[in-house]
């Protein structure tokens, strides 16, 4: 496939505007603006072009329920919180083509009719908020931001707005309340943020990857973006391998591709020719696969039906040697430390369950130990919670349970059982430290 | 490996950061800041990362500082800095070592840099070292998992290390 998202890779200053100009860029923006709003949204929903941010939510289908008629301002936000374990594909598309990423949000915007826009980056990418900062101040000399754009008498303000270390503010509704100064704590929805966004208004929140795509939607059509990949899962998508690979990397491919060639073909396979014992698809929220499952293609439906999802398109392999406890360790240590604490499922539950498996590795391991996990996972998850961090931990517990239970039961059957405390040992709050049994 | 290209952190001593007031240049900036927003309370956290960038760090007069300027109680500032990580609520040291804990970069040696920065450094996580150089922190994933195993130092990612980079890397961070 010819890259689309990643064509300026290797290009010399790929991020300046005039190597941007020279690939034809901002072309479709002018486009855009000889088309009626409404058709630019008819455009994208016709492309099948699907949210690159982990839901898979249809983004034409999201602009169109901005209420229109609603005197309120409306605001694009862009999500460039990526923080999902395995996803670096929006830094790369930041890295390589900044302009492409804000010709899309300036195109979302005119669809929707908003007057301000903002991105949204975690605050780790000092780097990436700098180039996106630069990127937009070429963009206001050249008349693409600010009052009166290309004399067509439409205006866009675009801002960077930086987080600050959270990965619950990559949830939509608490991206808003950080934006509006907020701790990054979820919202109830309804309202959805489409109707009721951030500081009241109609608000559409899409993800750095989902607005690359828009200007080649406009530029090229709809028809040819829906002809790459699959039926229902068409464009080409950024998988982001890392892992037990020769060669890691953010991969364009069209959506459809096999995890098996991703991996064989693209990323030079498995590293020291180790064999491939699990791999997650869609970043650490989505539920673990075994190695038999690597002829699933790699598209929403697909991965869905195979039992996982492919969220993100962050893609972690893991080789024969790993220990599948170690790792459900691991990814729960991050959840229980970016719970925001707002629901009690997910506060407690997440750091139970922290508890319980670092106690099954250390060797303490209790025979009620599995069931304790999966009521866990029952009591946390599907809408037991007001955002989906419940799920995402809870995913991973259940498919590590599934797949890879005997790993957990043969560290039960070793181990020694710990001396009884008199009182429950409460769940410390993770990060610092760690509590001993 | 990148060439080492950080900047020590400027950190103020808590005595100066009791109390703090904004020169002419970060009223400036807050003017500009603030027009970016319909309400006064967004610009809570574009206004931590200036204090935090001038001071080195987020001592209780610099919250103060933010509320005052922006109408808000102190404690909805402080809960604001608290929830959020990378708000440092106590002096760090010059260079701020955020070693990445998470999956990928575990899966590619992330204990061994982990052992070798606890020996070589002599504190744990959370920790700085007596002669103020160095302080070590665990985070969670920093979005660059196909670069793993990653060292924030600072604002800077340091990517693809091993223990004998890393010796380079502290040699040069003075």
């Amino acid at each position: 496939m010819e890259p689309i998202l990643l064509r300026a890779r290797g290009e010399t200053n790929s991020r300046s505007i005039s190597t941007y100009l020279r690939l034809g860029g901002y072309g479709a923006l002018k486009k855009a603006f000889i088309m009626d709003p409404a058709a630019i949204r008819e455009e994208v929903k016709n492309s099948g072009l699907r949210g690159r941010g982990g839901a898979g939510f249809p983004a034409g289908v999201k602009w169109g329920f901005v209420p229109q008629d609603s005197p309120k301002p409306k605001y694009l936000i862009c999500n460039a919180d990526e923080s999902e374990p395995g996803t670096f594909k929006d830094r790369e598309i930041i890295h390589v083509d900044p302009h492409m990423l804000i010709e899309g949000i300036i195109i979302a915007s005119y669809a929707i009719s908003a007057n301000t826009a903002y991105i949204y980056i975690r605050g780790e990418f000092v780097e990436e908020a700098r180039i996106l900062e630069q990127a937009i101040a070429e963009a206001y000399k050249k008349k693409y931001l600010g009052k009166n754009i290309l004399t067509t008498g439409y205006d866009l303000d675009l801002y960077v707005h930086r987080g600050a270390g959270a990965y619950i503010c990559g949830e939509e509704t608490a991206l808003i309340e950080s934006i509006e100064g907020k701790r990054g704590l979820p919202r109830l929805k309804p309202p959805f943020p489409a109707v009721v966004g951030v500081f009241g208004c109609p608000t559409v929140v899409n993800n750095v990857e989902t607005l690359a795509c828009v200007p080649h939607i406009i530029e090229r059509g709809a028809a040819w973006f829906a002809s790459i990949g699959r039926p229902r899962n068409t464009g080409p998508k950024l998988f982001c391998v890392s892992g037990h690979v020769n060669r890691p990397g953010v991969y364009e491919l069209p959506l459809g591709v096999t995890f098996r060639e991703i991996i064989e073909e693209h990323c030079g396979g498995m590293r020291d020719g180790k064999a491939l014992k699990a791999f997650i698809p869609g970043g650490s929220s989505a539920p673990v696969l075994p190695a038999d499952k690597v002829d699933t293609a790699a598209d929403f439906d697909a991965v869905a039906e195979a039992g996982s999802m492919l969220g993100s398109g962050g893609l972690i392999v893991m080789d024969e040697t790993v220990d599948m406890v170690w790792a459900l360790e691991n990814l729960l240590t991050f959840y229980a430390h970016e719970s925001c604490g707002q629901c009690t499922p997910c506060r407690e539950g997440s750091d139970w369950a922290l508890d319980v498996v670092r106690r099954i590795r250390r060797g303490h391991g209790r025979p009620e130990d599995i069931e304790t996990l999966q009521r866990i996972a029952r009591y946390a998850s599907q809408g037991m919670t007001i955002c989906p961090l419940g799920d995402a931990f809870c995913g991973p517990i259940t498919s590590f349970l599934n797949h890879f239970g005997h790993e957990f039961e043969a560290y039960i059957e070793a181990a020694t059982p710990a001396p009884r405390k008199k009182l429950p040992i409460l769940p410390v709050r993770s990060g610092r430290g760690t509590f001993g049994l | 490996m990148t060439p080492v290209h950080t900047e020590p952190l400027q950190v103020t001593p808590p005595a100066e950061v009791a109390e703090v007031h904004f020169d002419d240049d970060m009223e400036k900036r807050i003017r500009e800041i603030l027009k970016r927003y319909p309400t006064k309370q967004a610009a809570v956290l574009p206004l931590l990362w200036m204090c935090q960038e001038r001071w080195g760090w987020t001592s209780p007069g610099i919250m103060n500082a933010v509320a005052e300027r922006l109408e808000l109680a102190p404690a909805f500032v402080e809960g604001v800095v608290t929830f959020y990580t990378m708000y440092q609520t106590e002096p760090p040291g010059k260079y701020l070592l955020q070693v990445c804990t998470t999956l990928s970069c575990q899966l590619c040696g992330t204990s061994g840099l982990v052992d070798h920065l606890k020996e070589r450094l002599g504190i744990d996580f959370g920790e700085t070292t007596r002669d103020g150089r160095f302080t070590l922190l665990d985070v969670q994933c920093l979005g660059a998992c196909g670069e793993a195993p990653i060292i924030q130092v600072n604002n800077d990612y340091y990517t693809e290390l091993t223990p004998e980079k890393l010796d380079q890397l502290l040699d040069e961070l003075v």
